[in-house]
C-alpha cells in the first residue's frame, strides 16, 4: 500500500470503502474546487453516514418504488440475453447487428475482486477491438477505472459496452419516459454527463493496450421507457460537449497527495465503532474533524452530495449559500454582512482595490432600490 | 436574477424575512382559482396516485389510486378528476362579453384559472394530459367521455404556463418567489413550504426559521408530484400492500379499511400543501396589481375562448408535436409576449424599472427645464416639439437620436437630443412628440413640468406585430414540407398507460 493509499484508508477508518460511480464523478466534476467531496471519495467514506451522523441527513433518498421499476425495466432490458436490447438497437438505430454475444462481468468465476475483475474488463475490450467478428459483442458491468484527482478509481459499473465492427459504444439503461420523442431536460442532461464518463474510462482502459481513442464511440446509446409504457425505446446521444468539460472539470481537480498534505496528520472520519458496530464518536468531534478539510459549497450540491446539509450550514452568512449568480450579481463579495456594509456605505473601500468596484456597484443598486420603495435599505 | 435581486436577497437573509422585489402584483388572481394539487407514484410516468382539487380553500376534493399501477383505477381517477376540472370549467363557458376592437367580437367574460405548487406540477400536468388526450370513448379500451375531454383543456392548461404572461396556470412557487426574494436559493425557493416560511412565518419564529422547519418532510411534506421517500418507503408501502392483499382475500370490509387508511396517509401529504396553497392566494391578493394585469387576462380569456371553440366544434386533440409552421408561429409569439412582458412589468413597477436603471436601460430624474410650448417650423408644416431638460443620478447608456419612452405619459416619444454632465449628475435634453393633443400648444399635464420627477427607458410597452408565417400547407421544403394533417390513429387511443 502507498502512503496516499494508507492516509486515504485511515481517514476511512473502519467503514466499507464506497466506490467511485459516474453519478459521483459527474458530481465532482460539477464542482472540482471543493476538497472535502474530494477527499472522501477517494477515501471512499461513507457522505450518506458521516452526514447523518453528525446531524444533518441527506435530504434526498430514493423510494422504494422507484427502484422496483428501475430494476424492472433494467432486467427486461436485458432479459433472454439482452434480446430486446438487440432489437431495439437494431430498429431504433438502424445498427446492422447481425446476432451479437452477450456476457455479464459482474464477477470472475465466482471471484468478485475488484482487482480481478478490471484485469479481465481489460483484456475482454482489447481483444474484441482488436479481433473483432461479425457479430458484435456487449459487456455488461464491465469494471472500469478513472484517473480522478491522480488516482485510479474503480467506476460502479453500471453500464453496457457495446463493440460492433471493431469500435464500443456506451450503452446507458435509464427508467426515465421519453414522451413523444422527448425527455425531461435535467435526467438526460445527467444521463449524458455519466455516459461521458464511462467513454472517458473505456478510453482509458483501451489506451494502456496501445488502442486509440476512437475505438470507443462518441456517440453513446440511452435506453428508456417509450411514453407510457415499459416498452423501451433507444436514443444515441453525443456526449462529445460532455467529454470535453469533464476532462477540463477533472484536470481542475486538485491531486488527493496534494489535498492530503495539508490536513492535520492523525485526522480521520473514523466512527470509532465498539464490537456489535455501534459508533462511539461523539458526533461534534466527526464535525470537527470534517472541518479541517475545506468545502466549497453551492445551492446546487443539495441535488448531488450528501454533504450538502452539513456544508450549507457551514455555508450560512456566505453569498455563495444564496447561489453562484447571487454572489456574482453582488460583485463577487463573499460574505453577506460585508456586501450589505458595502451598499450602505458604511464599509468604504480604497480606491482601487478589489471591493471598490462592488462597492459602486452595491451602492446604486442600494441607491435605486431606496429610491424605488421610498425607505432606506 | 439582477444586483438589485440579488441585494434583496442578501437583505433577507440579514434581517431572515423575504423581501419585496416588485412593488405591485404582477399576476392575475381569480376570484375563485382551482387549486390542483397532484401526487404520483415514483418511477412511473405520470402514474397518478393521489390529488387534492378545490376552487374554494373549504371545499377540497381528495382523489386517490388505491392500486396506481392498475389501469382500470387510473382511468377511474382520471374520470373523477375530469368531473371535478369540467364543471369547473363550465362556470365560465356561460358569460360572454363583446371586444370594442377593430373588428368587434364576442369572448367568455372570465376564464378559469388553474394553480398548481410548482413547476414539476405543470409538468404532471402535461403528462396528464398527454396521456388522455387521445383516447376513444368507444371501441376497444374505451374510457368514460369525459377522460379525452379533459386531456385536452390539461394540454391547454400545460401549454399555457409556457407562455411568460399568462395567468391561466400558475406553479405557485415561481409565481411568489418573482414577488419576493428570500434569503435563501433559487434552488430552495423551489419548496413551497420553505419558501412560504420565508415570507409568511407562522407568529413566534423568523422567515429562516421557518423555512427550516418546512424543510423536514415529516412536519411539511413535499409539494408534490414527487413524494417524500421516507413516505414511500415506510407509510406508502406498506398501505398499498394491504390494498392489494385485501383485495386478493375478498375485499369487503378489511378492503375498504385498507383504502381508508390508504387515503388517510395521502390526505397527510397533501392536506397541509392545500393549506399552503390558499395561504399564498391570499398573499398574491393583498398585493396591488400592477397596471398591465388586467389586459394581460384579457389575453388569456382570449385564448380560453379559442381552446373552448376548437372544442365545441369538434377539432381534434392537441397534435402529439407541433408542426413547422406552427412551432415557428409559437416560438415568434413567446419571443414578443416575452419582451412585451418585461416592458410592461418595468412601466407598471418602479422596483422593476429600477433592473433598467441599474443597465442603464433607463433613467429616473427630475426636470430643471421645460419649453412646453416649442414648436419646429423647419418643415413643412409646423409641429408642437417641447423639450424638456431632466436631471439623472443614473448612468445613461442612451446616445442621441435614441427614442425613450415614459411609464406615465406611454403614448409620447421622447428622443434625446443631448447628454451632458451636470455637476455629479447628468441632464439629459428631451424633445417630445405625441400625447399632447392636436393643437400648436400641448394639453395640460401631456409635457412635464420642472420640478416633476419622471423617468424614461430605452423600449417601450408597445405592440409589435408578428411577423408573417406561411400557411401549413405552404410549409417550405427546408422545413419538410407540408404536414400530413394530424389525424388521431387507433394506436393513440390505445396507447399503453402502465
Amino acid at each position: 500500500m502507498t502512503g496516499t493509499e494508507a492516509w486515504l484508508a485511515r481517514l476511512r477508518g473502519r467503514a466499507l470503502p464506497v466506490r467511485h460511480n459516474a453519478r459521483t464523478i459527474a458530481a465532482l466534476a460539477g464542482n472540482p474546487g471543493c476538497a472535502r467531496r474530494a477527499v472522501l471519495d477517494a477515501a471512499g467514506a461513507d457522505k450518506h453516514r458521516l452526514a447523518a451522523y453528525t446531524g444533518f441527513p441527506a435530504p434526498f433518498g430514493l423510494s422504494r418504488f422507484a427502484i422496483t421499476r428501475g430494476n424492472a425495466f433494467e432486467a427486461q432490458v436485458k432479459a433472454s440475453g439482452a434480446a430486446e436490447l438487440l432489437r431495439i438497437l437494431r430498429e431504433h438505430l438502424s445498427l446492422p447487428i447481425p446476432e451479437a454475444s452477450y456476457d455479464d462481468l459482474s464477477e470472475v468465476g465466482g471471484n468478485a475482486s475488484p482487482e480481478l475483475r478490471h484485469a479481465r474488463t481489460r483484456g475482454l475490450l482489447a481483444r474484441a477491438v482488436t479481433h473483432p467478428a461479425e457479430a458484435g459483442t456487449m459487456f455488461d458491468h464491465p469494471l472500469l477505472t478513472l484517473r480522478v484527482g491522480g488516482r485510479a478509481a474503480y467506476l460502479e459499473p453500471d453500464l453496457i459496452a457495446f463493440q460492433l465492427g471493431g469500435q464500443f459504444r456506451v450503452i446507458e439503461v435509464k427508467s426515465f419516459p421519453v414522451v413523444d420523442g422527448r425527455a425531461d431536460g435535467d435526467k438526460v442532461a445527467a444521463a449524458a454527463i455519466q455516459s461521458a464518463v464511462y467513454v472517458l474510462a473505456l478510453r482509458d482502459a483501451l489506451a494502456e493496450q496501445g488502442i486509440p481513442p476512437e475505438a470507443v464511440s462518441h456517440e453513446t446509446i440511452l435506453i428508456c421507457p417509450e411514453n407510457f409504457s415499459n416498452r423501451p425505446v433507444a436514443a444515441s446521444l453525443d456526449v462529445r460537449k460532455q467529454l470535453t468539460v469533464l476532462r477540463r472539470q477533472l484536470s481542475r481537480l486538485a491531486r488527493i497527495e496534494d489535498l492530503l498534505a495539508q490536513l492535520p496528520p492523525g485526522l480521520t472520519f473514523d466512527l470509532d465503532p465498539d464490537d456489535a458496530g455501534v459508533p462511539r464518536r461523539r458526533p461534534a468531534e466527526l464535525a470537527e474533524a470534517l472541518r479541517q478539510v475545506e468545502a466549497r459549497y453551492a445551492p446546487e450540491c443539495l441535488n448531488t452530495c450528501e454533504m450538502c446539509l452539513f456544508c450549507r450550514d457551514e455555508a450560512r452568512g456566505g453569498t455563495a449559500a444564496l447561489g453562484r449568480e447571487v454572489r456574482d450579481d453582488l460583485g463577487g463579495v463573499e460574505h453577506v454582512a460585508t456586501a450589505l456594509r458595502l451598499a450602505r456605505g458604511t464599509s468604504v473601500p480604497e480606491r482601487g482595490s478589489e471591493l471598490a468596484e462592488a462597492a459602486d456597484l452595491l451602492r446604486t443598486a442600494a441607491r435605486l432600490r431606496a429610491d424605488a420603495l421610498g425607505e432606506a435599505v | 436574477m439582477s444586483t438589485l435581486t440579488a441585494l434583496a436577497r442578501a437583505l433577507a437573509a440579514e434581517r431572515g424575512a423575504a423581501q419585496r422585489c416588485c412593488a405591485v402584483r404582477h399576476v392575475h388572481v381569480s376570484e375563485r382559482p382551482l387549486v390542483f394539487i397532484p401526487l404520483a407514484l415514483a418511477g412511473e410516468a405520470g402514474a397518478p396516485l393521489a390529488a387534492m382539487i378545490g376552487d374554494r380553500p373549504q371545499d377540497a376534493r381528495l382523489l386517490t389510486v388505491p392500486e396506481p399501477r392498475d389501469r382500470d383505477q387510473r382511468f377511474a381517477f382520471a374520470a373523477e378528476f375530469a368531473d371535478i376540472v369540467l364543471e369547473h370549467i363550465g362556470r365560465y363557458l356561460t358569460r360572454e362579453e363583446t371586444v370594442n376592437a377593430r373588428e368587434p367580437r364576442v369572448r367568455f367574460a372570465d376564464a378559469p384559472q388553474l394553480l398548481l405548487p410548482n413547476p414539476a406540477g405543470v409538468t404532471f400536468t402535461r403528462l396528464l394530459g398527454r396521456s388522455t388526450r387521445f383516447r376513444r370513448i368507444e371501441g376497444p379500451y374505451a374510457v368514460p367521455e369525459n377522460v379525452p375531454l379533459l386531456g385536452r383543456w390539461l394540454t391547454f392548461f400545460a401549454e399555457r404556463a409556457e407562455v411568460p404572461p399568462s395567468s391561466l396556470t400558475l406553479p405557485m412557487t415561481q409565481a411568489l418567489a418573482m414577488h419576493w426574494a428570500t434569503g435563501q436559493s433559487a434552488l430552495e425557493d423551489l419548496n413551497l413550504g420553505a419558501l412560504l416560511g420565508w415570507i409568511d412565518p407562522p407568529p413566534g419564529l423568523t422567515g429562516a426559521q421557518a423555512a427550516a422547519r418546512a424543510e423536514d418532510p415529516v412536519r411539511c411534506p413535499p409539494a408534490g408530484p414527487a413524494t417524500d421517500p421516507t413516505f414511500d418507503n415506510e407509510v406508502l408501502e406498506p398501505r398499498l400492500l394491504a390494498v392489494r392483499t385485501a383485495r386478493a382475500t375478498g375485499g369487503g370490509r378489511a378492503g375498504q379499511r385498507a383504502k381508508d387508511a390508504l387515503a388517510d396517509a395521502l390526505a397527510s401529504q397533501l392536506a397541509p400543501i392545500w393549506t399552503l396553497m390558499w395561504r399564498a392566494v391570499e398573499l398574491l391578493r393583498a398585493l396591488p396589481p400592477g397596471a398591465h394585469v388586467s389586459s394581460r387576462w384579457h389575453a388569456d380569456k382570449d385564448a380560453f375562448t379559442w381552446h373552448a371553440g376548437q372544442i365545441r366544434d369538434g377539432g381534434p386533440p392537441q397534435p402529439r408535436r407541433d408542426s413547422a409552421v406552427s412551432a415557428a408561429r409559437r416560438l415568434a409569439g413567446l419571443e414578443k409576449t416575452q419582451a412585451e412582458y418585461a416592458a410592461q412589468r418595468a412601466f407598471d413597477d418602479p422596483l422593476v424599472m429600477a433592473e433598467y436603471r441599474m443597465t442603464g436601460e433607463a433613467f429616473a430624474g427630475t426636470v430643471t427645464a421645460a419649453e412646453p410650448d416649442r414648436v419646429d417650423v423647419t418643415g413643412r408644416r409646423k409641429v408642437l416639439r417641447p423639450r424638456v431638460t431632466v436631471e439623472t443620478g443614473d448612468a445613461v447608456l442612451a446616445a442621441p437620436g435614441v427614442v425613450l419612452t415614459s411609464p406615465t405619459r406611454p403614448s409620447q416619444q421622447a428622443r434625446v437630443v443631448s447628454v451632458a454632465p451636470a455637476g455629479d449628475r447628468t441632464a439629459v435634453l428631451l424633445e417630445l412628440r405625441g400625447g399632447m393633443g392636436r393643437a400648436l400648444t400641448p394639453e395640460p399635464g401631456s409635457v412635464p413640468e420642472p420640478g416633476e420627477a419622471v423617468c424614461y427607458a430605452t423600449f417601450g410597452n408597445g405592440f409589435q406585430r408578428l411577423p408573417d408565417f406561411p400557411a401549413p400547407e405552404d410549409t417550405p421544403w427546408t422545413h419538410g414540407g407540408p404536414p400530413q394533417p394530424y389525424v388521431p390513429s387507433d394506436d393513440d387511443a390505445r396507447e399503453t398507460w402502465s
